[in-house]
């Protein structure tokens, strides 16, 4: 398992980057949500993998998964969120100061390709 | 007592600043007091440094550092500490007189005490660290100083100059004397002393070593970065007499003189010193000769000189070490009198062009003779004190046999320099005090004011009694400064005038007859030289220091080039780079066992969360294609986090989920649905690339991490204190709001910040908004009757579930963050199912209130526990019995988690409703 765990959040990660590579806001916006995903999901990781052990105290129980990751990535994912809606706002401001989504705020030249309706 | 020295004239910078408004005298009375104390303190000290005891004191300041206040008086500082002092004197009589009336008299004696106080602390320290700062402090001050007519475009562009070959020098030997304390284990002098062998023997030695040399050959102005000195020449001439001939150059090679004995005695020493100091010596007596500025030739000459005693240390025996020391005394003082004496000329003519002054002798014969003996001192004639250390210089180049079959090279070489020395010292006596008469003087001289002649007086009469009297006057300084140069038992050497008729005498009249021979047949020379020019070091510099900008600047638009994409680019390919260089040497991935078998159910969670990620990357550019993506992913997530035991992670990201999508549907009525596709097929794999190379390096990290067995001290100990130290079994929980307190307030304001960041961010306005294909045709047809009708039930059920995730969030999964996301979606869902405007009017809510309410909330929670006498944020519990409800646990944290709760809906509804305004919704008609 640790293996297909391991495979899959270098895959997010990978999406992730990729789509922050894009040159459209949009697509930025996308990539850094697939890598606070593979973030937390590396995070949460790092107490390792368990099955049917949340740590929540009840009776009877002894065996526990580390609440420590848990703790840290409640708090990243509303931060996350909030870094995603700062980067919208910034997108959309870009967008009317300078009439683009394009990251730098400069069109490329050879944008004519952009898909007519 | 020692520390005192160098702190007096530091701290006495001030007092002419405090005295400038009583007059000029009072000014250099109160300037003069900060001198006069540290040289009697150090004549004070002296007697037993005389008998060849270091005195030490000091205190520690950064020991962790290894820098430490540590000061020492011996022979070597104690001969450099009266120099500073005791010429520091003479020029601030001299600059009394010197400056003009509309000159800032207080100014320049606050500068020049702060050059006395650095510079005593460079002779004075014992720590190499200490020293270093006080050596940056010497270029700063004699930066300020050579700048002091700041609206001379000269003095600024050689104040500029010195400042920066002097302190490249000074980052040079930062980093050699940062490796000489690494090899010898210290920073202290008094260890470091102790440690040659050590030092010499060390792999790192020559490293050093050309470091440190860098250091001492900028300061001291060696070729080939001489230059800068000649243009400093721009600073008063107080100024020229002080820093740049008598003790600031000096400073380099009281660097080679302390660093002598465990530095000195190597082949690489002998090379790189030796030929430094030889090559400066011929190449600077040879410019000097030709230059027409009074003090351009002084300069080179300094320069000169610099090169000799250099040459002298090089050598590296005992004996011309010696006569190294004994070169420092006896140029110090001539040459600041010959600085001096063409200030007065200076002063009185208003002209320094040698090619002007004429005759002089017969209008100021007084000050002429003064500066025909300094002169002859210089050229080293006998019964001056410039012969005698001369003659010791020739007679060991005579006597050196470290260059085998070439060891007749070294005496002529240095004959040949002491012609150039001799023909340079007879142009300055003979084209300004005879040789006809002035030439379009501004205006004619007469002898200068007692008092500005009288420091030349005082230092002309040393260089005779030093030269007639050697003995009586300048022995035991020069053996006990020696002495410690050497660093052990001093050899035998003679200050006698008279050797007796040997080789060093005759080199000295083949010096004196050839330099007369050389200037009487000058225009043969100048005629040479005008064909075959010296490079411009000032052109040259300027070249090197534009090309260094143009550079700096290419580079700078190459990685900085405006480019998001480059910027991550290389942020990622160098994480990747460390990542694999540091994988590789940690080897993290050779051991590994198994904890988790494969199973069905996660394999499924895995393989949809591989798809969905790839699918949002495939359709990235059907923009709405791609946020259902996305929504499949952040679902899959939930589905991983309840899977893998952390139920809390999963109702967070649940809720967390919605607001995401619902904010990305919002932002896309603003950007395009459809992305053009622009980038080529050859970038779009090297991105790939990229991508692919940091995935694999995340997965390596964490396969790596997985296959070792955890740490588990951490979780044990908040697993065994939850319950009893926090009251709640949701360890998640009391970490957040109980252990981890005062983190999860941090984190809250980092939500409250984006808030408020988003709020100004759009606070101008959204841009036009591209999707909308026309306006709707009745304002209420746009919302589903179903969902107006269910909103108003819905939001009183949500709210109620809120509460209850609030409630149980202690002790089971639930709290603060979850709660409250679970109330934005309950008030998102108004705001869908209805007008806008009138929804904010229904819920009537504050949001900025809401926040700050929370941060309130937070705060006096945390300093209540202060009124009991707890740390910030301490909890407390309690259990209360009810009638009919039963047992009911309150705790203080519930306060604190409440805050929370405020903070997320006022900060996540903030965020919502800005990109959410309706405003945009009346802008223009798109096809």
């Amino acid at each position: 398992m640790e293996a297909v765990i391991a495979g899959v959040i270098g895959l997010l990660a990978a999406c992730g980057i990729y789509l922050l590579l894009r040159g459209r806001t949009f697509s930025v916006v996308l990539g850094l949500a697939l890598l606070s995903y593979a973030v937390n999901l590396f995070l949460l990781a790092m107490g390792r993998l368990a099955i049917h052990r949340p740590p929540i105290l009840a009776s009877g129980r002894t065996d526990y998964v580390d609440p420590v990751p848990q703790a840290l990535v409640l708090t990243a994912i509303v931060i996350g969120f909030a870094m995603t809606a700062f980067l919208i706002a910034l997108a959309l401001r870009a967008r009317r100061e300078t009439g683009s989504d394009q990251v730098d705020g400069v069109e490329m030249v050879d944008s004519v390709t952009r898909l007519e309706p | 007592m020692i520390p005192i020295i160098p702190l007096i004239p530091l701290l006495g910078a001030l007092l002419p600043l405090l005295t400038r408004q009583h007059g000029r005298n009072a000014c250099a009375w109160a300037t003069a007091v900060g001198a006069v104390v540290s040289l009697a303190l150090l004549l004070w000290l002296s007697p037993p440094v005389f008998k060849g005891v270091v005195l030490q004191s000091g205190w520690q300041w950064l020991p962790e550092l290894g820098l430490n206040l540590t000061f020492r008086l011996d022979g070597l500082a104690l001969l450099f500490g009266l120099l500073i002092t005791g010429i520091g004197l003479l020029v601030i009589l001299y600059a009394r007189y010197y400056l003009a009336e509309r000159d800032d008299l207080s100014r320049f004696y606050a500068l020049l005490l702060l050059f006395m106080g650095a510079m005593l602390g460079v002779v004075l320290a014992d720590n190499l660290l200490l020293l270093l700062v006080f050596w940056e402090l010497t270029s700063l001050s004699s930066f300020l100083l050579i700048g002091y007519w700041h609206d001379r475009i000269d003095a600024r562009q050689g104040a500029q100059m010195a400042l920066i070959v002097t302190a490249a020098g000074g980052l040079a030997l930062l980093a050699g004397i940062l490796l000489l304390g690494h090899i010898a284990g210290s920073f202290e002098l008094s260890v470091v002393l102790a440690a040659g062998e050590t030092i010499k023997n060390h792999p790192w030695y020559p490293v050093m070593l050309v470091l440190i040399l860098l250091g001492a050959f900028t300061k001291s102005a060696q070729f080939p970065f001489h230059f800068w000195l000649p243009h400093a020449m721009a600073a008063p001439t107080p100024v020229s007499a002080y820093l740049h001939s008598a003790t600031m150059v000096k400073a380099g090679v009281f660097l080679l003189a302390r660093l002598f004995p465990i530095l000195a005695g190597t082949d690489l020493w002998f090379y790189l010193v030796g030929v430094t100091g030889l090559f400066t010596l011929l190449f600077a007596a040879y410019a000097a000769l030709f230059q027409h500025d009074l003090k351009g030739l002084l300069a080179y000459s300094t320069i000169s000189h610099l090169g000799l005693i250099t040459l002298l240390l090089g050598l590296g025996t005992p004996l011309t070490a010696v006569a190294g020391v004994f070169h420092i005394i006896n140029h110090a003082i001539f040459k600041a009198s010959l600085f001096m004496a063409a200030g007065i000329i200076d002063h009185e003519t208003g002209c320094r062009d040698m090619r002007q002054l004429n005759g002089l002798f017969k209008y100021i014969p007084w000050t002429a003779s003064l500066a025909m003996t300094a002169a002859a001192a210089m050229a080293g004639v006998p019964l001056l004190n410039g012969f005698l250390s001369k003659e010791m210089f020739f007679a060991q180049t005579v006597h050196l046999t470290a260059m085998g079959d070439t060891s007749w090279l070294l005496p002529v070489l240095a004959t040949v320099a002491g012609i150039f020395s001799v023909a340079y010292s007879a142009r300055f006596i003979h084209d300004v005090f005879f040789n006809g008469e002035p030439i379009n003087l501004p205006r004619l001289p007469h002898e200068p004011p007692p008092y500005l002649r009288a420091p030349v007086e005082i230092l002309v009469a040393i260089c005779l009694l030093v030269g007639i009297a050697p003995a009586y006057t300048v022995a035991p300084l020069l053996a006990t400064a020696a002495a410690s140069v050497v660093g052990g038992p001093l050899p035998s050497y003679s200050l006698a005038i008279w050797h007796g008729f040997s080789l060093p005498l005759l080199m000295s009249a083949l010096a004196l007859i050839g330099g007369a021979a050389m200037y009487w047949r000058r225009r043969r020379l100048f005629q040479l030289r005008d064909r075959y020019p010296l490079p411009d070091g000032k052109f040259l510099f300027e070249c090197g220091l534009t090309a260094g900008i143009v550079i700096a600047r290419r580079l700078t638009d190459t990685l900085e080039n405006g480019s998001l994409h480059r910027y991550l680019s290389l942020l990622i390919g160098m994480a990747a780079v460390v990542g694999v260089v540091g994988g590789w040497q940690g080897g993290f991935l050779t051991e590994h066992q198994l904890f988790q078998p494969v199973d069905l159910l996660s394999l499924l969670v895995v393989l949809l969360l591989a798809l969905t990620a790839v699918l949002t990357v495939f359709w990235q550019r059907q923009r709405l294609v791609a946020v259902v993506m996305l929504g499949g992913v952040g679902l899959t997530v939930v589905l991983a986090f309840v899977r893998f035991s952390a139920p809390d992670l999963a109702l967070t990201q649940l809720t967390v989920e919605v607001v995401t999508t619902v904010l990305l549907l919002l932002a896309l009525r603003y950007l395009p649905l459809d992305a053009p596709l622009e980038s080529t097929a050859g970038r779009r794999l090297r991105d790939a690339g990229l991508a692919a190379l940091a995935g694999i390096g995340v997965a390596a990290l964490t396969w790596g991490i997985l296959t070792r067995p955890p740490q588990s001290e951490l979780a044990d100990y908040f697993l065994a204190t939850s319950l009893l130290g926090g009251g709640g079994a949701n360890v998640v929980n009391v970490i957040l709001v109980d252990f981890r307190g005062f983190d999860t307030l941090g984190e809250a304001t980092v939500l409250v910040i984006a808030a408020l960041g988003i709020a100004a961010l759009l606070s101008g306005g959204l841009p036009s908004s591209t999707t909308l294909s026309s306006p709707p045709s009745g304002i209420e047809a746009r919302w589903p009757l179903l969902l107006r009708v269910s909103a108003g039930l819905l939001l009183a059920l949500t709210l109620l579930l809120a509460a209850y995730i609030f409630l149980r969030g202690h002790n089971l999964p639930g709290g603060g963050f979850i709660a409250g996301l679970v109330t934005v979606l309950a008030l998102a869902t108004q705001y869908l199912a209805g007008d806008f405007h009138r929804t904010t009017a229904q819920l009537a809510l504050n949001y900025q209130r809401l926040i700050a309410g929370g941060l309130m909330l937070i705060a006096v929670t945390g300093l209540a526990s202060g009124l009991f006498g707890y740390p910030f944020l301490t909890s407390t519990f309690a259990h209360i019995g009810l009638p009919i409800i039963g047992d009911v646990e309150i705790a203080s944290a519930m306060a604190f988690d409440l805050g929370v709760y405020l903070i997320v809906v006022g900060s996540v509804m903030m965020m919502l409703l800005e990109p959410g305004r309706p405003e945009a919704m009346e802008f223009e008609w798109k096809p």
